[in-house]
């Protein structure tokens, strides 16, 4: 029982209550960048998910074999490895997005949630909850993505993957696409808004201040 | 283990160990899924290559649509249709120095360094045979990368059907705007020659002036990308010039412009060919 109840708060802690994006502010790169649209974020979350979930299993496998010295150069050539894998995968199966995605599949490599898992959690566990926990990270991390490539797309384009929901002025219909949302900077405010609401319901995801400002101190006071 | 993880010898043992199982997985996915990988290639050429000749709608049958397009080689010298083995890469030949003559400095203008002496042209024929648009490979310097595209032209030779790029690293949002079909859009229709059959057509920086004379050889310049700008026109006037397809464009020419029983015997020796 208590097993599963931890298998669980593996799986889904990382979703709202962890969640790397909105918490831990990692992997903000590629959430700015491939969101657009909704065809590239969902092969994006798979990918990154499926990463993430292997490279925790394979290198918590090995944890006890790895030289201190040696960790993180270990750690990096199976992620580097899986990210490779993944890549040839999608250039064959799914063309269109990869060419879309392009540096961006390889930059999985250096993204700081696999790394992150890799070092803190799979290092420390054996493999099924370290795969568990690799996996509710790609979940908390697709979970903030396809917010963003909704919203993205839906605004900035009236569609979704690629399929037209607001018929635009340019097409004929009503729709004035913001195109402000397709470019990066809407991510990190979309983002912004989304820690805010997590953090409205959630009140201990708050940081407390690291400095704070004293009182108006008067001319006296300096002497 | 029998051995220390930390020692010298173990650190260098698992290092090894790791290297090697990883490489073999990353040549197995490499290797097992590169024919898929190939054919996505050529599937993506040929879309390129149907964009370029604006014979592309949405959701069309790529296969389908090729099969109305005709594949043939062109000794680029001479302008005469050869034959070559199906397997011809005109982009490895270019490598080749049998397969490939080296251009002088003032002759390179779009820096390639050397050029292939065969060339593939694509045709695409209607149903009676005859042929609509004429599909070009060009390629050429930008301002980081080698642009590799089609221009296309329709049957007088002469009215560019359309231009693309399949494979280029220029600045996206600057360079990269040579994807844009807005201006991408503004190729077709231009005519190559002018009245005394020079090769006319030009990328100028800025915005044409569409009441010159000259409108009609003149593409707008990308804002924002003097040299990717450049790259394309030095390319254009490459490849449609002297030392690209200007031998083989002159023939067709002066095919299109003999009289009618000329023209029968030209689909013969074309068939001949085939």
């Amino acid at each position: 029982m208590a097993e599963a109840a931890k298998a669980k708060d593996l799986l889904f802690k990382p979703i709202i209550e962890n969640n790397p994006i909105a918490l831990q502010i990692i992997g903000i790169c590629s959430a700015l960048a491939v969101t657009s649209n909704m065809k590239t974020t969902v092969a994006m979350c798979v990918a990154l998910t499926l990463v993430t979930m292997f490279s925790n299993f394979f290198v918590s496998l090995i944890r006890n074999q790895i030289p201190g010295s040696i960790r993180i150069i270990v750690q990096m050539t199976i992620i580097a490895s899986l990210v490779i894998v993944v890549d040839q995968f999608l250039r064959a199966y799914a063309y269109d997005i990869s060419k879309q995605m392009s540096v961006f599949v390889g930059l999985i490599i250096t993204n700081c949630i696999v790394m992150g898992r890799a070092e803190a959690f799979a290092m420390k566990n054996p493999p099924i909850p370290s795969a568990l926990d690799g996996f509710g990270n790609g979940l908390g991390y697709s979970f903030i993505l396809l917010i963003l490539g909704f919203s993205r797309e839906l605004i900035g384009s009236g569609s979704l993957f690629g399929v037209t929901i607001l018929e635009k002025v340019t097409q004929g219909g009503w729709y004035i696409p913001n195109g402000l949302m397709l470019l990066p900077p809407s991510a990190f405010f979309l983002i912004g808004f989304i820690i805010w609401v997590i953090r409205a319901v959630k009140k201990d995801q708050v940081e407390q201040d690291q400095f704070r400002i004293t009182a108006n101190s008067r001319v006296s006071d300096a002497f | 283990m029998a051995i220390n993880k930390d020692s010298v010898s173990g650190t260098l043992i698992v290092a090894v160990l790791v290297c090697l199982i990883c490489g073999v997985f990353v040549a197995a996915a490499a290797v097992g899924l590169r024919p898929v990988q190939d054919q996505n290639r050529v599937l993506d050429k040929r879309l390129n290559i149907l964009q370029a000749a604006g014979l592309y709608e949405a959701g069309m049958d790529v296969e389908a649509a090729f099969e109305r397009i005709e594949r043939r080689f062109v000794d680029l010298e001479s302008g005469e249709y050869v034959e070559m083995p199906d397997n011809y890469d005109q982009r490895k030949a270019a490598k080749n120095p049998n397969a490939s003559t080296a251009l002088k400095g003032d002759e390179d203008i779009a820096s390639i360094r050397r050029r292939p002496n065969v060339a593939e042209v694509y045709l695409s024929v209607d149903d009676g045979g005859d042929v609509q648009v004429i599909i070009l490979p060009i390629s050429g310097y930008g301002l980081w990368s080698t642009l590799h595209g089609f221009v296309a032209l329709q049957a007088d030779v002469n009215t560019v059907a359309g231009l693309g790029f399949y494979e280029h690293a220029e600045t996206p949002g600057l360079g990269g705007e040579v994807d844009n079909p807005r201006w991408k859009g503004q190729w077709p229709g231009k005519q190559l020659f002018n009245d005394s059959g020079e090769l006319a057509i030009e990328v100028i920086k800025g915005t044409v002036d569409t009441s010159s004379d000259k409108a009609v050889h003149q593409v707008d310049g990308l804002a924002g990308a003097t040299l990717t700008t450049k790259g394309v026109d030095n390319l254009v006037q490459f490849w449609l010039g002297e030392n690209g397809f200007g031998p083989y464009l002159a023939r067709l020419r002066a095919d299109a412009a003999e009289p009618a029983e000329q023209g029968a015997d030209d689909s013969v020796t074309l068939s001949a060919v085939n």
